[in-house]
Formats: structure tokens, sequence, C-alpha cells
């Protein structure tokens, strides 16, 4: 599968290392050159820089044939204009869009997008990782 | 009316000054303490700090009753995703987004946004008109029908020179639909008028065949 991934953030890196790792055929988009750095040494996908809201650099990235994108910079708007593009330009089958904020997660998604809010499913994780009961066998540390 | 603008930049506190001379009712969204506090000492109490693409804020800001929502801030991520917020979650009957890269023109219109203003392509356009060397100005866009209305002067070694409208190699669609001459009224052409170098030539064209246009008129 082709994957363009925007932003080598600490998710975006990781997750641009286990789908090379997987064999798939990984480009990563960033601003910054200096963000590569969280790939892994053995990353043998393609990393570029550029401004992935802007249809130029995503044609570079091989956006055109793409099977999917997903969008992890720090901006929700920027993630969500460029998962818009791809989309709705670029027919790409498959967008991924993080959304910080739970509101417009809920918004976006609604208008077709697929969205995720780490907000919404870190703060739902907590709660139940603290409200369950503790595992059998499992003791209290002296 | 009720109109709330997103930004209170430079064009945004203009905006909100010339809209409240019009009367209207009117409220600014602006990310910026120091900002705001400005726009309110200047303007009266029309500015509220906050960011426009919160729905939240939004909602404070009484977004559910707002008859127009313009926004011109500097980020174009920021002004597509507060109209978009706008039209979907609130039904703001009207949306205006003000855009910088030109680029992002056509995602503005697929996601619904009504109205788009190109900063850019506004000031290129001003500025094409000023240069006598341009071989083709722009003077209307009409954009839903994919057409434009451009200026076009005849060059003196223009190929066009001495030939009939109906032997030049005009791109499908395109028209001359004006001939300003020195020393005449403007005329209308047909197909068996004679092109002279210096006219000046109003002509509907499109985008895509504006090059091949220029290219027959003023040769390449």
């Amino acid at each position: 599968m082709k994957v363009v991934i925007m932003g080598c953030g600490r998710v975006g890196g990781k997750l641009a290392g286990l789908l090379d790792i997987e064999g798939h055929n990984v480009t990563i988009l960033d601003i910054d050159e200096y963000s590569f750095r969280r790939l892994p040494p053995e990353f043998g996908g393609t990393a570029l820089v550029g401004n992935g809201t802007d249809e130029d650099a995503l044609k570079k990235a091989g956006i055109e044939k793409a099977d999917a994108f997903i969008a992890l910079t720090q901006g929700d708007n920027r993630n969500i204009m460029a998962c818009q593009i791809a989309k709705h330009i670029f027919n790409v089958p498959r967008v991924l869009c993080r959304t910080y904020d739970p509101l417009r997660q809920e918004l976006f998604g609604s208008l077709g997008l697929e969205t995720f809010s780490p907000t919404t499913i870190f703060a739902q994780m907590l709660k139940e990782r603290l409200l369950k009961a503790k595992p059998k066998g499992e003791k209290k540390a002296k | 009316m009720y109109i709330i603008v997103v930004g209170g930049g430079q064009v945004g506190y203009y905006l909100a000054k010339a809209l409240l001379d019009e009367g209207h009712e009117l409220l600014v969204l602006e990310k910026d303490a120091a900002r705001t506090a400005f726009i309110c000492s200047d303007l009266g109490s029309v500015c509220v700090r906050g960011d426009g693409c919160e729905m939240t804020t939004l909602a404070e800001a009484g977004a559910g009753r707002a008859d127009m929502f313009i926004a011109v801030t500097g980020e174009d991520e920021d002004n597509l995703v507060s109209c978009q917020a706008a039209k979907h979650k609130f039904n703001v009957p009207r949306t205006v987004a003000r855009i910088n890269n030109p680029k992002n023109e056509t995602i503005f219109k697929k996601m619904g946004i009504d109205v788009t203003i190109s900063s850019t392509n506004i000031i290129m356009e001003s500025i094409e008109e000023e240069m006598p060397t341009h071989p083709l100005t722009h003077l209307l866009d009409i954009q839903e029908q994919g057409l434009e209305i451009v200026e076009i002067k005849i060059p003196p070694h223009s190929p066009a020179i001495g030939k009939t409208v109906k032997e030049l190699p005009l791109p499908a669609g395109n028209t001359l639909s004006l001939i300003i001459r020195s020393q005449q009224k403007p005329f209308v052409p047909d197909k068996d008028t004679i092109l002279e170098a210096e006219d000046q030539i109003i002509a509907i064209t499109t985008p895509e065949s504006e090059e091949a246009l220029g290219t027959t008129l003023r040769g390449s």
C-alpha cells in the first residue's frame, strides 16, 4: 500500500517506521527537515520537506497514486484542510485525520472525514484503567 | 444584519470599521489579547478574544443567529475550518473567506464556502493592469462558468494584423467581444473584421485557453 503521512512528530515518525517494516511504500512530509531525526535509522521510505496543505507538495509526495493519506501535524485545522484536499481534490481512497479538539473531531467526522481525537481516546482509556478492578494475582507493592 | 468577523488583523479591523459605519451589528473574534484591547478601545466593545475555530467560542458569539460569517485571518486553514463550522454547525447562510495562497481556491469552493477572496490574486491582477508588457489583462472572472473576460492589445509585429477574425486560429470557446481602436468608437467585431496593430480587444476566454489566445493575437 502507498501511504503519505503529513507531519513527522513522534506519532508520524513511529507510524512511518511501522508501516515501512511491514513493506508498505511510505512517504512522509514535514516542513522541518530536523523532524526526520525521529524516523528509525533503517527507514526505507521517502522523507520530503514540504507543506502538506500545498497541492504541489502533495503531488511531489505522490498523492495522486496514494492508497492512504494520514495527517498528524500539531494543528487541527492544518490536518483537516490537508485531509479535505487529499479526499476531495486527489480522491485518495482512505484519509485519516488527527484532530485534538473533540468538537472539531465530531463536526468534521459528521462531514465525512475519518477523524480521531487523541484527547477523547486517551482520556477514555485513562478513565477505564483507573476504574477497572485490578487483574487477579496482582498485589500491592509493599 | 448580524455579521461575525474572524481575525482582527489589518483586514479584519478595517472591515469591521466599514461594516459598523454601514450600520450592521458586528462582532470580531481575535486570538490576541493586545489586538482585542486595541480594537475595543477604537471601535467600542465589538471585539471578543477567542478562537474562531472553537465551537464553544462560536456558540457564545451567537453564530446561530448570524446572517454572515467572514473569516479573514492570515492562515488559510483557519479560515477554511471556521467557515465550515459556521456553515455546517451553526447554519450561517453566507460564509466568506479570505484566501492567501491562490492555489487553495478550489478546495474552498469544493467545501462549500460561498465566497472566496484571494488577496494575492487581486494584488497580482491590479499590478498586471499597470504593466504595459503583460500580454493579457484580467478584467473579470465568471467563476461559476469557468470563464474570464480579458483585455489584449495587438502589438506592432503580431501575426494577427491584417487577418480577419474568421482567419484567426482562436481556441475553442473563445470570443472577441469588442474592439477599441484609436480615433474610432468601440465596436463589436464580426467574422470579416480585419485586425490592426494597437487594437485593444476585449475577449471572453477560459483559464485553460488564455495562453493560446494570447499567442494567436500577439504572437509567441
